[in-house]
Order: structure tokens, then sequence, then C-alpha cells
């Protein structure tokens, strides 16, 4: 075509999307007396409302915790996520007694979480590309990073070298997880090399920041991503405010470690609404990912038929 | 000089001062001071043994900020010839808390790079008391690709209480830097030998803190976060620092018996800094020793090694 017909074919055209471009509220259906207030803008929310924007606040577009399964279902293609490594789960190497003992943390956070630790992950498609998808959940035990979490993340990095995926990993932690000691320190180097591997053969990976990504998590495998975004409002950095604001006693700028001014400091590529995430991820793949990784058949997030 | 007296060691410094005053007076006057001076002698010394021979976590990670231990440069003046050091990160500034230079161990060419905390008050703000910044982390990331690409194995000092948390440092992407020192000095196809001397305080310290031979002086510490933070966090009380210590499983000792680190190198009664030159020289031969163990290998082979070194550590149960 030539190139004025195809300038003209694009006028008119939406170039960029709505922040908030989830479901009309519904009118009917709505569980009677399950109501939500925005930390933001104070308004009072029905939860199914919520829940339909991707626990994003209709009104001003806070963007609320998610779990992690509901984080990975909103990104992956309906269907496709198959979780992997599930059968790890922690040990209390050290005996870490100091303080609540490390084991019935554990035992609490399975209870309240269903999940085996902070991490999740397994197989899927992302607009049609085979990926290594992860998110670690907050609420166990601050996301942070022990054994467990680090073996997940090493293996999802190793697998999608093997299958020729591309990674893509949403990321929350308050850092390492202080209870497994330098077992727990060392995980950062094992995430790191294992994120490495990937990059030397070749595949993309993705990360999203959310709230709040902190400490050994940062400091490692979460920003060895090719293309880093974060999540509106998402906290994010090395040590903690409170630490920086003793170290320099004074009181921090306002908006300092926040997504937004991450961006500023060019250090993320963007901030980007959990309802744009899905297109915004796998167009970063259709440019990344390798012609041959993305066949029809590992598109379906299952390998060879099985799982 | 006066000596840096350490909490615990008080004790045996008013022994000892006691021992000095005593020598002070006149003997010859006073005949029966010299039984005195000599059981007060037998005493010091039975105090000395049992005050170091069994040190607490927390005393180690005491003896391991002991301001006239030896520091990085001290190792690096002891033992390597032909020092070239390389300054600064091409991007922002030179870090003084991080010390890289092109060197040569007893006729082997090496890269070093390491912590380097100051022997002054006035060094130590210069060099920010051995935390790096930012720039400090992508020097020593630059000086790891130097090395790769020209075939020089990496020896590295680890002496730091963390990595510097300034506003500044935040800003200029103190996590970020770490990070690629982590995938870098994983991918490295050159041997790396890690020397702990002092204090390994978290992500800081790992930056330039692991690799394929990991020796840690008897005194030193490795921990995922100091005690007092983690006191801080537990307990809202950073005096109970010494419970912390003793259940992060922080000394040389734990972390051999953890299988993350290969040996332990014995110190002095009292700490390295009682006998600076021999501490130096042992460590020097134990250095030599690894590079040399190290040096025929596969370069390939190496990185795979220490990859799977990596992936081997951590401790979880796998059911079914």
């Amino acid at each position: 075509m030539p190139i004025n017909d195809w300038f003209k074919q694009r006028e008119g055209r939406r170039y960029t999307v709505s922040g908030q471009g989830c479901a009309e509220p519904a009118t009917d259906g709505v569980p009677d007396g399950v109501w939500r207030s925005c930390p933001q803008c104070k308004g009072t929310l029905y939860q199914g409302d919520v829940a339909r924007c991707l626990s994003v606040c209709p009104h001003c577009g806070h963007h609320f915790e998610l779990i992690a399964r509901d984080r990975i279902e909103a990104l992956v293609d309906p269907g496709t996520f198959a979780e992997i490594d599930g059968a790890l789960t922690s040990a209390d190497p050290l005996r870490f007694s100091a303080g609540k003992p490390y084991g019935t943390s554990l035992e609490r956070a399975c209870q309240t979480t269903g999940m085996t630790d902070a991490a999740l992950t397994g197989r899927a498609a992302l607009g049609g590309h085979p990926v290594v998808v992860g998110a670690l959940d907050f609420r166990f035990v601050g996301a942070s990073m022990g054994s467990v979490v680090g073996e997940r993340i090493a293996r999802a990095f190793d697998l999608a070298r093997d299958e020729r995926r591309g990674v893509v990993l949403l990321v929350a932690s308050g850092g390492a997880r202080m209870q497994e000691g330098m077992l727990s320190l060392m995980q950062m180097a094992k995430t790191s090399a294992a994120a490495g591997r990937l990059a030397g053969a070749g595949l993309p990976y993705v990360s999203v920041l959310v709230n709040p990504t902190y400490g050994g998590v940062t400091a490692s495998f979460a920003v060895l991503s090719d293309v880093i975004f974060a999540e509106p409002g998402a906290m994010i950095g090395f040590a903690g405010p409170r630490l920086v604001e003793q170290t320099i006693r004074r009181s921090l700028p306002k908006g300092f470690q926040s997504a937004a001014s991450l961006v500023e400091h060019g250090m993320i590529d963007d901030v980007v609404p959990r309802v744009e995430l899905r297109r915004r991820v796998s167009t970063v793949l259709d440019y990344l990912m390798p012609a041959h990784a993305s066949g029809a058949d590992a598109a379906s997030g299952t390998q060879g038929g099985e799982l | 000089m006066a000596r840096f007296v350490m909490e615990f060691e008080r004790p045996l410094a008013e022994l000892e001062e006691k021992l000095i005053a005593l020598k002070a007076l006149d003997i010859a006057t006073t005949p029966e001071l010299a039984a005195e001076i000599a059981d007060l002698e037998r005493e010091v010394e039975r105090l000395r043994v049992t005050l170091y021979s069994a040190l607490s976590p927390w005393e180690k990670v005491q003896v391991s900020r002991h301001p006239e231990r030896p520091k990085t440069d001290d190792y690096v003046r002891g033992l390597f010839d032909d020092v070239v050091e390389l300054r600064g990160d091409r991007a922002h500034a030179d870090d003084q808390s991080m010390f890289t230079a092109l060197a040569t161990l007893a006729g082997r060419r090496v890269m070093v790079i390491g912590h380097n905390k100051g022997h002054s008050t006035k060094e130590n703000v210069a060099r920010n008391f051995g935390s790096p910044h930012p720039e400090g982390f992508r020097k020593a990331e630059r000086a790891m690709r130097l090395a790769g690409r020209f075939g020089l194995p990496v020896v590295t000092f680890l002496d730091t209480a963390g990595a510097s948390p300034g506003l500044e440092d935040e800003e200029r992407g103190q996590a970020w830097a770490i990070a690629r020192c982590l995938e870098t000095l994983a991918g490295l196809p050159v041997p790396v030998v890690v020397a702990g001397i002092g204090e390994g305080g978290s992500g800081g310290a790992l930056a330039i803190g692991f690799g394929d031979r990991m020796l840690m002086l008897e005194h030193s510490y490795y921990s995922v976060i100091s005690p007092e933070m983690c006191a801080v966090i537990l307990h809202k009380d950073a005096a109970r620092a010494p419970e912390s210590a003793a259940a992060l499983s922080l000394t040389a000792a734990d972390l051999l018996r953890l299988g993350i680190i290969d040996e332990v190198v014995p110190e002095p009664l009292g700490g390295a800094h009682r006998e600076p030159d021999t501490v130096i020289a042992e460590v020097g031969l134990r250095i030599a020793a690894a590079l040399d163990a190290l040096a025929g290998d596969d370069r390939a082979d190496l990185v795979e090694r220490r990859y799977q070194r990596l992936r081997a550590i951590g401790v979880y149960n796998e059911a079914g």
C-alpha cells in the first residue's frame, strides 16, 4: 500500500488506552453486604465491581493487592496456566527461633494463603507466546525469598531455557528471608545466575514490580529483566524508606521510591495499569520472542501435550 | 598506642591495665611485688585464653569490626606486586569504598576486587566506611568484565557492613547495580576466589561474594542481615543483637557446616589484628593454592560448575 494511504488509514486511530478500561459496573448480581473502602479516594465500593476491574478502584484507579494466582490468571491467556514445582516446601534449616519461631510463621502462612510458599510458578501462554510465568504473594511471610522461592524462580528460568519459553514474573517482596540466614542471601546469586543464563540463550524476560518490592529481591532477579514495568503506586527500592530516612537524618522527598519516580530516574521502563498489563507484556513478547520459539503447539501452555 | 577495646574484652583490658601499672612501680623497693606481678600475668593469660578460644557469634561480629583489623588495602600491600589500581565506573564517579586493581600474587596475574574500609576517620569518610554506592558496584562489575575478557582470575576481599542505604544510592539504582554484579560474577569465564576478611554484610557483600573457592577468616562473619537490624525487626530492640547473631548462623564455622564456604582460616588468639602479618600471609597462601587448583580448568566447565554450585544452595522439602 502506498505510504500516504497507510497514514490516511491510521487517522483517527486511538494511540493510548484509558487507565480504567474495566467492565461497566454491574447493576445486578452484586453480593449483598460486601463493601470495600478505597484507601486513596475514600470511596465505598462494591467488592463485585472491584473484582471485575482486576481489583482496581473504578473511581480513582487505586490498585488493591492481588493474590498471586489472581495476578497470574489476570495476565496470561485464559485457561493456560499450569503450576510447576508446587511440591516444594520450606524447611527450617537453621531452626530459627529468635522472635516468633520460623516453623510457626510458615504454618500460619500456608493456612491463611493456601499456598506452599510465597512464589507461584508455572507454564502458560501469553498473547500466544509460550512463557513460564510466576508471581510472589506478599501475604506469605512478606513474599520474602528463602530456599523455596529461590529454587522456584531458578527452576522457572531453567525450564524456560530448556523449552525455549519467555519468562514473565510479577514481583513483590520484603527481601531476603532472614529466618533462613545465608541460605536465603545466596538465593540472590542463584536466581541472578539463572536469569543471566536465560538472557544468554536469547530468550526474553519481562518483570512487573508490584507493591512493595524491596531488598534482596529487588537487588537480584527482579531487575535483571529485559523490560521492567511497575504497577501504579508500587513502592520499589533496596533499603526501606525508614532506614534511608535514618541514614540521611532528614525527611524523604515526596514520591521517593515510587514507581513514577523510578521511571524519572531511568530505573524502570513504565508504570502500567493492571488492566493494560496483558496487552503491554504480550506486545513486548511479540517483539522479543525468537520466531521459532512461538510455535502453535507451545502456545497452548503445555509442552508436547503433557504438563 | 592504646588498643581499641571491644565490649567483651573489658575485664581483660582492666587486668592488663593493672598489670602495666604494677610493672611501672619500683620492684627493688618492694620485692613482694614480683610475686604479685607473676600471679597477675598468669591470670591475664588464663583470661585471654578463656575469652578468645570460645567467642560467641556476637563477639566474633565485634572482632570482625575491630578498627585495627587488617583491611583490603593491607592485604593488597602485603601480598601483591605490580598493582595497577582501576578507578571509576565510567558513568558517575569513583567510589573509594570499592577497590579494584590489576595485581600479581607471587607471579599469578589477577584482578583484585575488594570492599575497602579505612584505617582512620578521614579515610573512612572518604571510603564511606566501606559501604559501596551504586558506582562502587558498577566499578566492581567493570573490573569483573575486564577480567573475564582477558582471562584474569578474580580475587575478592569481603569487608563491608553492607551497601550504602542513602537517598541518592536509592535514586541511582543501588539494587540494579548489585543485581548486575551478581549476574556478571555468576557468568565469568575465569576462576573466582573469595576471601571473607571482616564483615560480610548482606547484598553489598554478596555482590562480590561468591565464586569457585570461598574462604573466611575464623572471626569474620557473612550474614543476610546485620544482627542489630535483625533484632530491631524481631524485638524492636537493637540491644538484643547477641541473640540474633546466634540465630542467623553467620560465623565462618556455621557457613562451612552449611556448605556455603570451603575453608576457615584460623586467626591468632585475640583476632587477626593481634598478628596482622601472620594472618595476611596465611590468607595469601590459601588464595594462591586455590588459584593454582582452579588454573587448569576449562572455562565453560568453570561457569557450569559455579552455576551448579549455586543451584545446590538451599534447603527445602520436595514431596512426591
